[in-house]
């Protein structure tokens, strides 16, 4: 059984031919060849496959792509200026090597951004809480809320780039 | 997961039809339990129902003294209503804590209610809030809805379309979790309501309940140091390998006086 699901992703409207249960990560890794959504824990836990759905941060693993019909989606692919600037979120990951193996990272990164939309100047403890929902097993999580901190505040400081990304 | 056929109904009459014509039809609604278990093929629904377009289930609004939420209300949203906030804080406070953030963003009221799982936190606020669960037949009173593990009072096919809750003078949500999952190992709502006050405990049972010892030494003095002597027994609670239930017990009082506390 399958339909046809149009959205637009990263800026492009996309339409294709899917299976009804195709899971959202699915359909951005195998249809649209954007591998830069990860599935690591396949059961809503980890985090890796956060991408945004009109602006808000959801687990691609849990949700089908017919359920993102008529939406807009952000990966990681899109996050970046079309000159490939990187987000200041992005920019400041590698400023203060907010990963050591990167597999959660893409995950991270996108969540990160979201919470910022929301509360642009997080604490500590709030930028914690906030990534709740992405798990890191390097266990790296030191210089993962110390590059949230910093991201947080290049966003605010109106880089070019994160005006570009969203 | 098995195949299903998706259907995307634009109204509630339209949900309900397709409901009724389905050989094994199922409700999607934010799909954060639901999905899940149809990956682990837990279940095998020929047809998936989305209610994301149905308006009839939308919105927060005031009604008298109460609130009603619309069954499609993400949890994010619950947290983040002004509405909420402001008319009972205590259930804005449960709604942010319900999983995480992306979870929150797509798990609904009514899908957290209809699913009625044990250790949600939900059940906990429809049972001490007065709540009353709205479908597209009838009104079920909170008390009544859940009649067990995984189990309500909703009939096949029956669409919950809303929850009313009433207002409480005083209410506080208290929630010992699972630090993995998110959910209640155990929580514990209190609420006031003038003289009478309502206990209610989710994650400790096979289901929501209410402590009527305790409501009962609370409507005599509401504060924590009135439960001191209220034993709650582990007869019947849940037991797995985060908590015993004689663990589950002790914590009952231990969420409840932590509750009463933050009613203050």
């Amino acid at each position: 059984m399958s339909c046809t699901v149009t959205m637009t992703v990263n800026g492009k409207a996309v339409t294709r031919e899917v299976e009804e249960r195709t899971l959202l990560v699915h359909f951005l890794r195998e249809h649209l060849a954007l591998t830069g959504t990860h599935v690591g824990c396949d059961t809503s836990q980890c985090g890796a496959c956060v991408v945004h759905v009109d602006g808000r941060s959801v687990k691609s693993c849990t949700m089908l792509a017919v359920q993102a019909e008529g939406a807009s989606v952000t990966t990681i692919e899109g996050l970046a200026a079309a000159d490939g600037t990187l987000h200041p979120m992005q920019a400041a990951f590698r400023e203060h090597h907010g990963l050591q193996c990167g597999f959660c990272t893409p995950g991270m990164v996108m969540s990160a951004v979201d919470l910022v939309k929301d509360n642009p100047t997080p604490t500590e403890s709030e930028v914690r809480e906030g990534l709740e929902g992405n798990i890191c097993r390097c266990t790296g999580y030191h210089n993962i809320v110390k590059a949230v901190l910093a991201g947080a505040e290049a966003m605010r400081a109106g880089e070019p780039a994160a005006a570009a990304a969203e | 997961m098995y195949a299903f056929e998706y259907r995307r109904p634009a109204s509630l009459a339209e949900a309900v039809s397709l409901l009724s014509q389905a050989e094994e039809g199922k409700i999607l609604a934010g799909g954060q339990t639901l999905l899940p278990t149809l990956k682990q093929r837990l279940a095998r629904p020929t047809e998936l129902i989305d209610l994301s377009k149905v308006p009839e289930l939308k919105g927060i609004r005031e009604d008298g003294g109460a609130l009603v939420i619309g069954a499609f209300a993400c949890h994010a949203e619950v947290g983040a209503s002004d509405l909420v906030k402001r008319r009972i804080p205590a259930l804005a406070d449960l709604a942010v804590h319900i999983g995480d953030r992306q979870v929150r963003a797509l798990g609904t009221l009514g899908g957290s209610i209809a699913n009625a799982d044990p250790a949600a936190d939900y059940p906990a606020a429809v049972v001490a809030l007065k709540g009353t669960v709205k479908t597209d037949l009838r009104e079920i009173a909170g008390d009544d809805f859940f009649t067990g593990m995984f189990e309500t009072a909703l009939n096949p096919g029956e669409v919950i379309t809303g929850v009313r809750f009433q207002a409480p003078d005083k209410a506080a949500y208290a929630k010992f979790r699972n630090p993995a999952s998110r959910y209640a190992i155990v929580g514990v709502f209190v609420a006031r309501f003038g003289n009478e006050v309502r206990v209610a405990v989710t994650g400790a049972g096979p289901s929501v309940f209410c402590v009527t010892d305790m409501e009962a030494a609370l409507a005599k003095d509401f504060r924590a140091d009135a439960l001191s002597g209220v034993a709650v027994s582990a007869n019947g609670l849940n037991g797995d390998i985060h908590a015993s239930p004689e663990y589950r017990a002790h914590l009952v009082t231990v969420m409840a006086k932590r509750a009463v506390e933050a009613c203050a």
